[in-house]
């Protein structure tokens, strides 16, 4: 009776399984008749452009494209769940060679394409030996943003402690200015010279990724390296002092910043409330948005961002990219090459390149853009500005994203909201930062 | 009408036993193997041994998030326990508007972990606020926010179950100790109580399981701020498994060994609580 009820059992369990994975082949069979693209995208601020993007394409090419976006902060979750999917991700982006060393089993070599030979600079797309694993399809820059109206205003002032913007090209000078700033904050009709330095959890990148950038950026300099097991951490004082300067200087009672947003800042930069605050050229779309912004579009500028280390007077802007666009190497032959085509079009094509320019707002990196094609946004325009000036050294990227895991970048973030609440000192943060880079390197490796 | 449930034995169970293997007891396995194995994603698994437990360990994490949750679970189920059951007594006083008031203790139950923590957090800033602090200024804020949360999400469930048992208590019972001179708090603990330990083992259970899971309300309160002294093991194993690369496997031997503790824990106290039940 058991026995007969078991078999009975394990027919129906192979019946159902058959008729499961039955479903599944004939789903495949017709997708890899056309080839189709998948996307999952990095930015959700940009989801619907990059909707409109795949709705044209298809239209024109009556090719599928699929595009995802991953919610902020979730990137690296959401692809970890999507590629072990059938339908996995085709087209996916990696953050640089950290990124590349989790994800090597999934890239596909690009040196072949067209893309990477239009590709004005080679040595910014992450290699492998012979191969090419990701192609950067944006360049960014970031610095100080500064409302130049209420600096103008500053300057016009007795006692101003410089006459213009030029005179500051160093940290001695900036601590002055903004200091003296401070001082006047009720005559020049500000809350504060910077905005919120925010630390809610996972939105301080501004200061454990882009700003920890500077020292280790003068660090691989000085060593000529381009990544580290360990690091000394030498510059920590240039980076204290920018932070305390940023800290001491708000608009909000340093006890605060834990409860403040990236969105809190720049709201009150908008708001005519700060004349100061670091991010980059993406915050345009931020700042414009928010209602009763008083920013006007030629009154909005970019500063380098001084720590007071030696030299600086003729630092730049932080220029590069985290975004490299990669190819899933275990998708099927034709849908590799649907996506390719994809991204091809659209650095190439008169209408893709559009899209890009002025939908995305990208600056791209490659030779098929010309100077027309570059976006008109304020800020990009300054990052541009920045770019050409040869007198000035740019602060590349190269330190941000050997950066070993998110779990650092975190830890350091949770680490500097300690000291700001007066509840570690501040060698205790950079002896933790230390060990923390040296445990997830390891862990890498390992 | 025995046999007619043995005969159709196989037609009743087979659609759930075939669901609950699928989305189940395969990925438990899996992910068992898994704690094993160094990988990216669950396809590209490769063997390595014990050494995914060896980090676990030995990484202070997990063990200061095992500190947190088990200090978290005893406050919260205590709180919670008593504050349902003194409502589930005073709503069976027969006092006016009761089915009102069930109704409100109820809704809290209802709403999402994610927004729940949200709204708490909002709402414990603004108050803190006062005093120039955050809720991640100290550990202490989000500790004691995660046990106000979780009071007012899980005491209105309890309560309903608490509300049931004193209902169903038989009143002879009641009026007989009245008879014989019992005074109000020995009728409680010698009646009341005594007759109400089947609910009272479900309900431990219930915000036991609940403080030792605890996810949404922590990730949306406090994310583990400040420097992951508020984070469960739940959000530890969240972070280990997502945050830092080349650790999924050590995130899955953190939840192979959650997997353990809880179920320990929760068998510990079923097997406590229902040597307490009286029979009817």
């Amino acid at each position: 009776m058991i026995r007969r009820k078991l078999v009975s059992m394990m027919l129906v369990t192979t019946m159902l399984a058959g008729a499961v994975t039955g479903c599944g082949s004939k789903d495949d069979g017709s997708e890899d008749a056309k080839g189709s693209v998948y996307y999952l995208s990095f930015k959700p601020e940009q989801t619907d452009q990059w909707k409109a993007i795949a709705a044209k394409y298809t239209e024109q090419t009556g090719i599928e494209v699929k595009v995802q976006t991953a919610a902020s902060g979730t990137y690296e979750q959401t692809l970890k769940s999507e590629i072990a999917k059938k339908d996995a991700p085709t087209l996916f982006q990696i953050n640089g060679p950290v990124g590349y060393q989790s994800w090597k089993d999934y890239c596909m070599d690009l040196s072949g394409t067209n893309l990477y030979s239009w590709l004005k600079d080679k040595d910014m797309a992450v290699k492998d030996g012979d191969g090419v694993y990701g192609i950067p399809y944006v360049v960014e820059g970031y610095g100080i943003i500064y409302n130049q109206e209420i600096m103008d205003k500053y300057f016009a002032l007795d006692g101003a402690k410089a006459a213009s913007i030029e005179e500051i090209n160093n940290f001695g000078k900036l601590q002055e200015v903004v200091e003296d700033m401070t001082a006047k904050k009720g005559d020049l009709g500000i809350d504060g010279v910077f905005a919120s330095t925010s630390f809610t959890p996972g939105e301080d990148w501004r200061w454990q990724t882009h700003l920890f950038n500077l020292p280790g950026f003068y660090e691989y300099k000085d060593d000529n390296a381009s990544d580290k097991t360990e690091i000394d951490f030498k510059y920590n004082q240039e980076y204290k002092n920018i932070l305390d300067l940023y800290v001491n200087n708000s608009c909000t009672k340093p006890s605060m910043l834990g409860s403040k947003t990236v969105e809190n800042s720049m709201s009150e930069f908008a708001l005519g409330k700060v004349a100061m605050v670091q991010n980059g050229n993406w915050a345009w779309g931020d700042i414009s948005k928010v209602s009763g912004n008083v920013v006007k579009e030629d009154k909005i500028k970019f500063l380098p961002i001084y720590t007071g280390i030696q030299g600086e007077e003729s630092q730049g802007i932080c220029i590069g990219t985290e975004n490299f666009f990669s190819v899933n190497s275990e998708a099927s032959k034709k849908d590799q090459e649907e996506t390719i085509k994809f991204i091809e079009w659209l650095f190439n094509s008169d209408e893709g390149k559009k899209a890009v320019t002025n939908e995305l707002g990208f600056i791209a990196p490659f030779n098929t853009f010309e100077d027309a094609d570059n976006p008109t946004d304020p800020l990009a325009k300054e990052v541009i500005r920045y770019m050409d000036d040869s007198s000035l050294n740019t602060v590349s990227w190269n330190f941000m994203t050997s950066m070993p895991s998110q779990t650092f970048k975190d830890d350091l973030g949770a680490s500097l909201l300690e000291y700001i609440t007066g509840n570690k000192d501040w060698d205790k943060v950079v002896e933790d930062c230390k060990a923390e880079w040296k445990s997830e390197k390891e862990a890498i490796a390992g | 009408m025995q046999k007619a449930y043995k005969k159709y034995f196989a037609v009743f169970v087979l659609p759930t036993l075939l669901a609950f293997t699928v989305f189940f007891i395969i990925p438990f396995l899996m992910g068992i193997v898994l704690s094993f194995c160094k990988f990216t994603t669950v396809t590209n698994a490769r063997f390595t041994g014990v050494s995914n437990y060896i980090k676990a360990f030995s990484n202070a994490d997990f063990l200061n998030a095992l500190g947190f949750t088990t200090r978290f679970t005893i406050v919260s189920v205590i709180t919670i326990n008593v504050i349902a059951f003194a409502i589930a007594y005073g709503l069976t006083r027969g006092l006016k508007g009761t089915n009102f008031f069930r109704t409100t203790f109820f809704m809290p139950n209802l709403i999402g972990g994610i927004v729940l923590g949200y709204i708490w957090q909002l709402m414990i800033n603004a108050v803190l606020a006062n005093f120039d602090v955050t809720i991640t200024s100290d550990a202490k804020y989000g500790f004691w926010g995660l046990v106000i949360l979780m009071n007012w999400q899980l005491i209105g469930y309890m309560m309903i179950i608490y509300i049931a048992a004193i209902q169903n208590i038989p009143g002879e019972l009641i009026e007989a100790a009245k008879i014989d001179g019992a005074t109000k708090t020995q009728t409680m603990f010698k009646v009341i109580i005594p007759m109400a330990m089947p609910s009272i083992t479900i309900c431990l259970f219930l915000s036991l399981t609940n403080a030792f899971k605890l996810f949404d309300q922590n990730l949306a309160l406090t994310a583990g701020a400040p420097s992951r002294k508020t984070a469960g093991l739940a959000m530890d194993i969240y972070t280990t498994f997502y945050n830092r690369n080349g650790w999924e496997g050590v995130g899955q031997a953190k939840a192979v060994v959650f997997f353990i503790i809880v179920g320990a824990v929760s068998m510990l106290q079923l097997y406590i609580t229902r040597k307490r039940e009286v029979e009817e």
